[in-house]
């Protein structure tokens, strides 16, 4: 009996996991040993180099200006997308009047849920050629039109949006710009777990804190934050594997995909070019390999830290 | 644009496709590795023709079909078959067979070691690499079609075509690919307002800055350039500093000779463009290809500089009235080669060396740059042919405009290769054409920082160089 359950298991698993090992597994490890090689990418030829893309990367300074810009969303994207969403959340399913019976939204939070999921639902591409027309640079942007017109932008010196490489917080403009485009996109899909995780918190809990007297402020982070931990937790690995992609925003928005003159370049724009246009496909590869081992560690490092005794109810 | 020859690995893998397929599909295994095997010479069949004559000088036989394969791109197909015509009045009794298609790679790859079509245009998105064709013998060298007297018109076939179409089809010393458009690029304004205005399109910087306060004054932005592609200033600031200093420091640029950036003129020839800048002459904001091409139709800029498939690519919006026209980029006094014209032959027909009727295939090359065949190019496409006076007869503003600056030209024609020999300075270069366009490089920064892109490509080990001569 126990025999004829494996093979119905295995008989079941076979293919998936055979799929799985062909076209997910095996083009990683391919690209992990092309990574060793210098090949083109145009020829079958090609000669093993050891380490030496590795070594490469690290004095690439298109590389090391690519990782600073990478690591800037991956502390920002995060922290001001669950920020965001938290808010949201809160105010939609808890942060209700105090003195109704019973914890709810804020009212019409059924309309808000909709409205700020809204942006999950389209794709990257199409928010990104969407926002094109929000941040046009001249009179016809939806921003720069509404600004000029109330007189707050100068007609001859429009906000330059994505053209902008001009830092501010020592940032360039333009990774500020797609920020609030990723941040925008994002915060629906997390407000929507979020809520999920709040509404399996036993409401007793919060009419308890309410009968003590707390306020929406304590309520919040003495009790939702807390008991939110886990999804939080998962929810940062997450963003921070958007944040070390970015490439749709990148790619579609600024000028010569990674400008102006690299001030929007991130790790994947400078691996795209490296191999499709300089036609170096295993110092691309090592490109590819490093950012995965660093998304790895990174993941592992994050669930690690944030790991904690569970509560359960 | 020639092709870089980085791609010369690429048909490693095609020729191995290619044998498989032809040991696949061919009864006899050994016969498709052999029709497959890279450079072997076609078979000659010059004896088995009709008798050569002064109009049929590759004798071709009558009764005989050949196949014609049009890419059906921006251009459309029209045209072609307007060739289709003019050919058959001299040759009624041969069969064209014309088809046109996108995807001549994907169509026309598979067949070019066995049974390829006579005729191929090779162009678009989905086309076969040039190098690659040349390199493996797969297409005919054509130079006895630029001795041959042309269709209609005086003295041979390459007399009759456009400076720069017979350079930019040969490779290796051999005249392969037959381009037959012809883009030019310049500044465009529109004459009716001109007209309207009583100004006069400048010719050279000291003109246009003259021009411009009025122009101005009227609260339009002088000048407009798309701000999202680098490559679009970067023609212009090629086509300024070619004029400045001529051919010879360009060819050093191009093949990275040591300080060929620092050479004298280059930063004088950049100046004019740094002070358009700063004297805010541009439209404000930083817009893309077609963002800016509309704001120049709607009258908001008074030049705009791109090539001439503005026409085609903007058609839609084109308000009535609106005289599209196109003049030379602005020279300075003392340029060394003020009358250079920044123009390319382009959309190239090839003649595979498997095909079966090579001698129509060339008839029908003669044909299409024939004056009947080229004029019908232009009335139709709006573009000018890579014959010379294809546009002569059309009424276009934007065609004649392109058309006469083209005959005004010294026939020397500006054009730049390191973009296409290394990706590195392609981007380094567009990057900084944007830098010196939106104001934040001077002409000495540009200079300096273009000098040390170039070194250190030339300093990259894993960078294969190449080299241009002429």
């Amino acid at each position: 009996m126990r025999h004829g359950v494996a093979r119905f298991v295995t008989g079941f698993l076979a293919l998936p996991l055979g799929l799985y090992l062909f076209y997910v597994v095996w083009p990683f490890v391919q690209a992990a040993g092309y990574s060793l090689t210098d090949w083109g990418g145009y020829s079958n030829t090609q000669n093993f180099v050891g380490l030496d893309n590795y070594v490469r990367l690290l004095s690439d300074e298109l590389i090391r200006k690519a990782f600073w810009h990478n690591v800037f969303f991956l502390i920002t994207v995060p922290l001001f997308t669950i920020a965001l969403a938290l808010f949201l959340a809160f105010l939609l399913n808890v942060g209700g009047r105090e003195d109704r019976a019973g914890i709810r939204g804020v009212f019409g939070s059924g309309i808000y849920k909709i409205i700020f999921f809204f942006p999950q639902v389209l794709s990257l591409v199409v928010i990104a050629v969407m926002w094109q027309q929000i941040y046009r640079s001249d009179g016809q942007g939806l921003i720069n039109g509404l600004m000029i017109k109330i007189g707050l932008v100068d007609a001859d010196n429009p906000i330059a949006f994505t053209s902008d490489p001009e830092p501010f917080l020592g940032v360039p403009a333009v990774l500020w710009w797609l920020l609030l485009i990723a941040v925008w996109s994002g915060a629906g899909f997390y407000m929507v777990l979020f809520s999920a995780a709040m509404q399996s918190i036993p409401k007793d809990i919060f009419e308890a804190a309410l009968l003590d007297g707390a306020s929406r402020f304590h309520t919040f982070f003495r009790i939702t934050l807390p008991l939110l931990r886990d999804t939080v937790s998962v929810a940062w690995v997450y963003l921070g594997f958007i944040a070390l992609d970015m490439y749709a925003l990148v790619f579609v928005m600024t000028p010569s995909q990674g400008g102006p003159n690299h001030a929007s370049e991130i790790f994947a724009s400078v691996l795209n070019f490296t191999a499709f246009q300089k036609g170096q496909f295993g110092y691309a590869c090592a490109m590819g390999v490093a950012l995965a081992i660093f998304t790895i560690l990174l993941a592992a490092a994050q669930l690690r830290i944030t790991r904690r005794e569970r509560i359960e109810y | 644009m020639s092709d870089s020859p980085e791609n010369i690995g690429d048909l490693s893998r095609r020729i191995l496709l290619q044998r498989a397929a032809a040991a696949g599909l061919l009864a006899v295994p050994a016969a498709g590795m052999l029709s497959a095997c890279a450079g072997s010479e076609p078979t000659k069949s010059a004896d088995s023709g009709a008798a050569k004559s002064k109009d049929n000088p590759f004798g071709v036989k009558d009764g005989s079909a050949v196949k014609v394969v049009v890419f059906n791109g921006g251009l459309g197909d029209q045209w072609a078959k307007e060739d289709k015509v003019v050919f058959n009045a001299k040759h009624p009794n041969i069969t064209v067979n014309m088809s046109s298609t996108q995807k001549i790679k994907t169509e026309e790859q598979p067949k070019m070691a066995t049974q390829p079509s006579d005729l191929v245009m090779n162009s678009g998105a989905d086309m076969m690499d040039r190098s690659t064709l040349i390199n493996e013998g797969a297409i005919e060298p054509l130079d006895d079609l630029l001795t041959a007297p042309a269709w209609d018109g005086e003295g041979t076939v390459a007399d009759t075509l456009l400076p720069g179409t017979v350079t930019d089809g040969t490779q290796n010393g051999k005249f392969y690919v037959v381009n037959v458009a012809y883009t030019v690029w310049g500044n465009w304004h529109n004459a009716a307002l001109f007209k309207r205005e009583g100004w006069t399109a400048p010719t050279t910087w000291d003109e246009f800055f003259a021009l411009a306060p009025k122009i101005k004054a009227k609260g339009i932005a002088p000048y407009v350039h798309d701000a999202a592609h680098g490559y679009y200033p970067r023609w212009a600031l090629f086509a300024s500093i070619w004029k400045a200093v001529g051919k010879q420091p360009i060819i050093d640029i191009d093949n990275l000779k040591d300080n060929a950036w620092k050479a004298d003129g280059i930063v004088a020839a950049l100046e004019p463009w740094e002070k358009l800048v700063k004297d805010k002459l541009l439209l404000p904001g930083k817009l893309d290809h077609t963002q800016s091409q509309q704001a120049w139709l709607d009258g908001k800029a008074a030049f705009i500089q791109v090539g001439t498939w503005l026409k085609n690519e903007m058609s839609a919006t084109i308000p009535p009235g609106f005289e599209l026209t196109m003049s030379d980029y602005w020279s300075k006094p003392g340029d060394k080669a003020p009358k250079d014209v920044y123009a390319s032959s382009g959309e190239g027909f090839v003649v595979p060396s498997k095909a079966p009727n090579k001698e129509a295939a060339k008839e029908f090359l003669r044909a299409i740059l024939s004056k009947a065949g080229s004029a019908k190019f232009a009335e139709l496409t709006k573009s000018l042919a890579s014959t010379k006076g294809s546009g002569d007869n059309v009424q276009d503003t934007a065609l004649n405009s392109a058309n006469s600056l083209v005959k005004g030209g010294s026939g020397e024609l500006i054009s730049v290769k390191f973009p296409d020999f290394y990706a590195d300075l392609d981007k380094e270069s567009q990057n900084l054409a944007e830098e010196l366009m939106a104001g934040r490089l001077t002409a000495q920064q540009f200079v300096d920082k273009m000098q040390a892109a170039a070194d250190k490509v030339a300093k990259d080990s894993s960078v294969k160089k190449q080299t241009r001569t002429a």
